[in-house]
């Protein structure tokens, strides 16, 4: 899968609460957390959000609760994969579960700005900075990773296990 | 070479012989938990499973604690949804306000979480368990679907940083201080994708209340858990309060760490951590003369019986400044009524503190004592970040009980002495 859009840049350790305030965790409706995605971080933020655009972030992104609510909130507001130095441990496996594709990646954060135009290729984490002309490289996911995203995440992986032949399609 | 105590409990519950670090494992899961806010996902993700019951009804707690009692409609219907499902499928251990307290503190109180388990929560500060010789991890709310579908999960096996506390701490050095100490040094990731493992000689002078108060800010280091052996204390704790049978586990003596930190609790002092992360950490004294127009003790890091009665030596004979709050919230109504036993209940109200209904409360910035722009809280809670207790030019600084109520006398940031000088 390539994406291609718009690179909005956010720093280190951006937390849960900076991505969905807990004020907020009143719903599961994914519109809903998604007016307020990044409420408090930058508060115009979630409406410059276009469908198919890339966030990129540094360091320990997603770092805090493991309100899942923050990666759903983050892909409802239109965001089509995540690129960050590094992750915490709860996002990360939360993004896979429902469905928001994330890369890591060491550079790119140093040499993108908001506004650029960014391409991603999920598949051999070759990423590519049209802006600026500049070509990274993602690490590749772990091995699990590709199981779980192959299965369509960890409740259909597990909708196989317990119940084979159901979930074929 | 041998494992370590995460090792060992990991390697025991995939059924295997003996795991290595960095290794993928799907391990059997002792006990699993949700709260108000994540369980409603989590209930969708399971109907999506399709399964007509939970792996265990008896392993399955719901604990309404975070918009409960309900701040509004739209938190009492997320509220209904955990009711609804809990008598849809025979949850055992649903409780209801009145009943129900902070999920771990409560459940750990009751005797639900247990040496050398496999305990997971739809909750970051699940690692809270690991004080009791545990391997308990905060999850989201699809792998704990698939949890409670399946009492199993994938993990991948963390290496594991070792934190030695040689001699006893200091006076007015609590829990709180010695972790605070650890995440200052190592950075909010310092641990990421590891397990911190608290040791030495210095826990022995420690009550549980204050070695659960470690284990719970592992996450705030990034750490997949935190944990310690279970030890004396912990067995005279655990063993008369546990519900199930449980075979406490230990390290092997030629366990191989990731790395070793050493500290000598007598030269620890009470510290904050300063707006905007619970990486910022410095003396209290650094930090003293700071405004303060509330000050919160309560939550799964500090609202336990110790913490209360910490707050109350402080605060006996004192009032609260009269520019300055004082929320005062137990953890559990058990904890609730043994303040009131022990009489300090009315050492908080003769301060002119509030006292709240067991509840996360303000820790999260929902209800209960919401700061307004520019407003400063001194919390005992665990986490200090934007917005978190409120508006997004609110500022928290993190402290122990006994910081929290000498800044609530004070009306300003305060080492304990102050005040009782
Ligand atoms: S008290 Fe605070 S940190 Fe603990 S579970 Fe509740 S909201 Fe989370």
């Amino acid at each position: 899968m390539i994406f291609v859009g718009t690179a909005w840049k956010v720093g280190d350790h951006v937390d849960t609460d900076a991505i969905i305030p807990a004020r907020h965790l009143v719903t599961t409706d994914p519109e809903a957390l998604a007016r307020h995605c990044f409420e408090d971080l930058d508060p115009g933020l979630a409406a410059r959000i276009q469908p198919g655009d890339i966030l990129v972030a540094g360091e320990n992104f997603g770092q805090g609760s493991s309100r899942e609510h923050a990666p759903i909130a983050i892909k409802a507001a239109g965001i089509a994969c995540v690129v960050a130095r590094s992750y915490a441990r709860i996002f990360y496996r939360n993004a896979f579960n429902i469905g928001l594709p994330l890369l890591e990646c060491a550079d790119l954060h140093d040499a993108t700005e908001s506004g650029d135009r960014i391409s991603v290729d999920n598949e051999t984490g070759r990423i590519v900075n049209e802006t600026r002309g500049t070509t990274h490289t993602a690490a590749p996911l772990p091995e699990f990773m590709r199981t779980l995203i192959a299965a369509g995440g960890i409740i259909e992986y597990v909708r196989r296990q317990v119940a084979p032949g159901r979930g074929g399609a | 070479m041998g494992m370590t105590l995460t090792e060992k409990i990991l390697a025991a519950h995939a059924g295997v012989e003996r795991v290595r670090p960095g290794e993928l494992i799907e391990a059997r899961v002792d006990f699993c938990f949700a709260n108000d806010i994540t369980a409603p996902l989590a209930f969708r993700e399971f109907e999506r499973i399709g399964l007509p019951a939970v792996f265990d009804r008896e392993r399955v707690a719901l604990v309404p604690d975070h918009y409960a009692p309900s701040k509004d409609i739209a938190s009492a219907e997320q509220c209904r949804s955990v009711r609804e499902f809990a008598h849809r499928y025979g949850i055992v251990h649903y409780y209801e306000i009145g009943r129900a307290g902070i999920g771990h503190v409560m459940l750990a109180e009751m005797g639900l979480a247990l040496p050398g388990e496999v305990f997971v929560g739809a909750d970051s500060h699940t690692c809270t368990h690991g004080a009791l010789g545990a391997f308990s991890t905060g999850v989201g709310s699809s792998d704990l679907a698939a949890v409670m579908a399946t009492g199993r999960l994938w993990f991948r096996v963390p290496e594991t940083l070792r934190f030695v506390f040689r001699g006893q701490p200091a006076p007015w050095v609590t829990g709180k201080d010695l972790i605070l100490q650890v995440i200052g040094d190592i950075g909010v990731d310092g641990a990421r994708y590891r397990a911190m493992e608290f040791a030495g000689e210095a826990l022995r002078h420690l009550s549980m209340d204050e070695r659960f108060t470690m284990t719970n800010m592992a996450i705030e280091a990034g750490a997949k858990n935190g944990i310690m052996e279970p030890d004396a204390t912990v067995l005279d704790w655990v063993t008369p309060r546990a519900q199930r049978r449980f075979e406490p586990v230990f390290a092997d003596p030629d366990a191989e760490y990731a790395a070793v930190y050493e500290y000598c609790a007598d030269e620890l002092e009470p510290l904050v951590a300063v707006p905007s992360s619970p990486g910022i950490v410095v003396p209290v004294n650094f930090a003293a003369g700071v405004p303060v127009d509330q000050c919160f003790i309560g939550t799964c890091t500090n609202g336990r019986i110790e913490d209360l009665r910490v707050a109350a030596r402080v605060l006996a004979g004192r009032t609260v400044h009269p520019r300055t709050r004082l929320l005062v919230i137990p953890a559990t109504p058990a904890i609730y009524r043994q303040a009131m036993e022990e009489d300090l209940i009315r050492v908080f109200l003769d301060a002119g503190a509030v006292i709240g209904a067991p509840t996360c409360g303000p820790c999260i910035g929902g209800h209960m004592g919401v700061l307004a722009s520019g407003e400063v809280c001194v919390s005992t809670s665990s986490r200090n970040f934007i917005g978190r207790m409120g508006h997004r030019d609110s500022r928290v600084y993190l402290s122990g009980p006994a910081v929290a109520a000498a800044t609530a006398v004070m009306g300003r940031v305060a080492h304990p002495e102050e005040v009782l000088s």
